[in-house]
């Protein structure tokens, strides 16, 4: 069932909410290096799918495979570890501290691991890995607020710093939820572009989003959700050919 | 491996220097005996660790003030059985607390916020009842423990007789009384600050100032904070620890009431007041906090009358009424007052005041064209 190509698995996932099936039988395979794009309206599920992915929610029935590894019952910590970054809806970062300092947390959960009682070293000393995230934030178009304290950054540089945090990972695969939600079309448009950017790195993506400039510039391949299940799957103009999907979602729009 | 930033290095040279020179500047203030320097030193460590845990970390404990009572009970039973040297004492009172706040942590660190608070301020509570009545073999209830002429000291008998009175602590044969004993704790103050600027500039501290800010991120980003807040917590339980056992060393003598929640909500005062997540704050409080304790409590009607002196008759008899409520056994007012003002007007604590300041006088300082080189100010 499962190709070589394939490199996150979702297998016969169902999710229950009390009496709510808030997942009915999804099954989704992502390829490795593509971008795949999950939309439907709101209450579709979109956001239960991903944090079952990512581990928050443990699904009713049904299993998450990354790589030959099944993810069900592992905690975020172990997921990242194998190579999962997530970039929140709001976006996740450490306001008190510095960008570079945001940037370089990660930095060191990849050299590390989980765990490391790194007290004889300074941080100063670091200096590998503080090459790394300047280079990073270079990357991203953030070098010169480096020095800032993370919550103090517009909307738009907070997720292209969490960006960044993830990027610095090098993950196999990148869950992005709803980048550019509550973003102006300014910060929407940049967003846009650095993803472009780091698509050309063959970096695997899964992005939830109802923006469909966005997912239509970005996607390879999109799924469609509609009250828990998938509707239609497919390339962008497959998706944006079928009738189904038209009249549900697109139509209004398109 | 062991360089120091030159900023660090500043800091802990001045900060060491302070310390050793407080016999001479703490003299005006009428502060300069060994007795209250000693509680200067023992419980500022003591919010030297807290810090490590509530600043760093954020969490925030109710109820450290059980590892300096077993700090304490654990070197006065060291005096006791195997040697009056303090040595022993201060590494087996490392130990037992170390041990003791590793079983705490490990169930307290399951919550965090209010519901962690809780949880230690259950465990200390716990802990002084059992010290104060359930374990009185071990801790002497409410008389406290302290040292006996009968004292088997095994270790001290394999090299001399028993002397006839009860023994007071040494270290390697130097007895520990007056500014020794003072030296000695500041010595351990020195120490222990700068073990927590290397924790709090390392790789480790910074994971710890990830969790405080955003734990949802680190665990996003491949950390498993469990190790780490637990790490802080055992690290901090051992300062206080250590705290303990040097209290107990300057005047042997352990009792329950040092558990008691009070004095796990004195140390939070001390951090709070200082300034939470500074080096140098949390000391800066516990030496405020001592210096109040024991220099406003000793005020007296009298000492009032003379100061109020030249004010007109009547006047000055409202003015020594009024005044007395804020000093002797009133001092605690007092204090209460100065928490309020810093916390409303500076939640940062002293150490914001000293930064608005400073920069201030930058401000006032860039004036002049092209002074100091500009630095930027790493974001904390």
């Amino acid at each position: 069932m499962t190709n070589s190509n394939v490199v996150l698995h979702v297998a016969d996932v169902h999710k229950r909410f009390g009496g709510l099936h808030a997942l009915a039988d999804i099954d989704l395979q992502v390829e490795e290096g593509q971008t795949h794009a999950i939309i439907g309206p709101n209450g579709a599920g979109k956001s239960t799918l991903l944090n079952v992915i990512i581990g928050k929610l443990a699904p009713t029935s049904g299993a998450v495979v990354f790589d030959g590894t099944v993810l069900t019952g592992k905690k975020p910590y172990q997921i990242n570890q194998l190579g999962i970054a997530r970039v929140f809806q709001t976006p996740e970062i450490f306001a008190d501290l510095s960008v570079l300092q945001n940037v370089m947390i990660p930095a060191l959960a990849k050299r590390d691991g989980a765990f490391k009682l790194n007290m004889l070293r300074t941080l100063e000393s670091e200096t590998e890995i503080r090459a790394e995230a300047e280079h990073m934030l270079e990357d991203v178009g953030m070098i010169s607020r480096r020095e800032m304290a993370a919550g103090s950054l517009s909307r738009g540089d907070k997720r292209r710093m969490e960006l960044a945090m993830c990027l610095i990972q090098r993950p196999r695969l990148l869950l992005l939820d709803e980048p550019t939600a509550g973003m102006s079309r300014h910060d929407t448009n940049t967003t846009i572009e650095l993803l472009k950017k780091i698509k050309s790195r063959g970096m695997t993506k899964v992005i939830i989003e109802h923006d469909m400039h966005v997912v239509f510039s970005l996607a390879d391949k999109i799924s469609v959700l509609a009250q828990g299940r998938i509707i239609a799957d497919g390339t962008p103009d497959q998706v944006r050919g079928n009738p189904k999907v038209q009249e549900a979602y697109l139509g209004g729009a398109h | 491996m062991l360089t120091m930033p030159r900023n660090d290095l500043l800091l802990f040279l001045g900060f060491a220097i302070a310390v050793l020179t407080m016999p001479i500047w703490m003299a005006p203030f009428g502060a300069a005996y060994p007795d209250l320097l000693q509680r200067f030193m023992i419980y500022g460590l003591f919010a030297l660790g807290f810090n490590i845990l509530f600043g760093l970390t954020g969490y925030l404990s109710f109820g450290h003030a059980a590892f300096f009572g077993v700090g304490s009970y654990a070197a006065v039973w060291s005096m006791k059985l195997l040697t009056i040297d303090a040595l022993p004492a201060m590494i087996f009172a490392l130990i037992i607390s170390g041990i003791f706040a590793l079983a705490i942590g490990y169930v307290s660190l399951r919550r965090s916020g209010i519901y962690f608070s809780i949880l230690t301020l259950a465990f200390a509570q716990m802990s002084y009842n059992l010290a104060y009545s359930v374990l009185t073999p071990i801790t002497n209830g409410e008389t406290g423990l302290q040292l006996n002429i009968n004292d088997p000291r095994y270790l001290d008998r394999m090299f001399s007789a028993a002397t006839p009175s009860v023994p007071s602590p040494t270290m390697l044969g130097l007895p520990l009384t007056g500014f020794t004993g003072f030296y000695f704790c500041a010595g351990f103050l020195i120490i222990a600050f700068f073990i927590a600027q290397r924790i709090t500039g390392s790789p480790f501290g910074m994971m710890l100032k990830g969790i405080k800010s955003n734990q949802t991120r680190m665990n996003y980003t491949g950390f498993n904070t469990r190790p780490y807040t637990l790490a802080a917590f055992v690290i901090s339980g051992m300062y206080a620890g250590l705290a303990g056992s040097l209290l107990a060393i300057t005047d042997p003598l352990a009792g329950a009431e040092r558990m008691q929640w009070t004095a796990s909500g004195e140390v939070v005062l001390m951090t709070i007041l200082g300034g939470a997540g500074t080096l140098v704050g949390p000391v800066i409080g516990a030496w405020l906090i001592k210096y109040f304790e024991n220099i406003f409590s000793a005020i007296n009607e009298n000492m009032l009358a003379r100061f109020w002196d030249f004010l007109p008759d009547g006047l000055d008899h409202a003015a020594v009424v009024v005044s007395a409520k804020f000093v002797g056994e009133g001092w605690f007012l007092t204090l209460g007052l100065v928490f309020v003002l810093i916390v409303v007007f500076l939640p940062g604590g002293i150490m914001e005041g000293v930064r608005r300041i400073a920069s201030w006088i930058d401000r006032n300082r860039k004036s002049t064209p092209k002074s100091a080189s500009p630095k930027t100010q790493p974001a904390e």
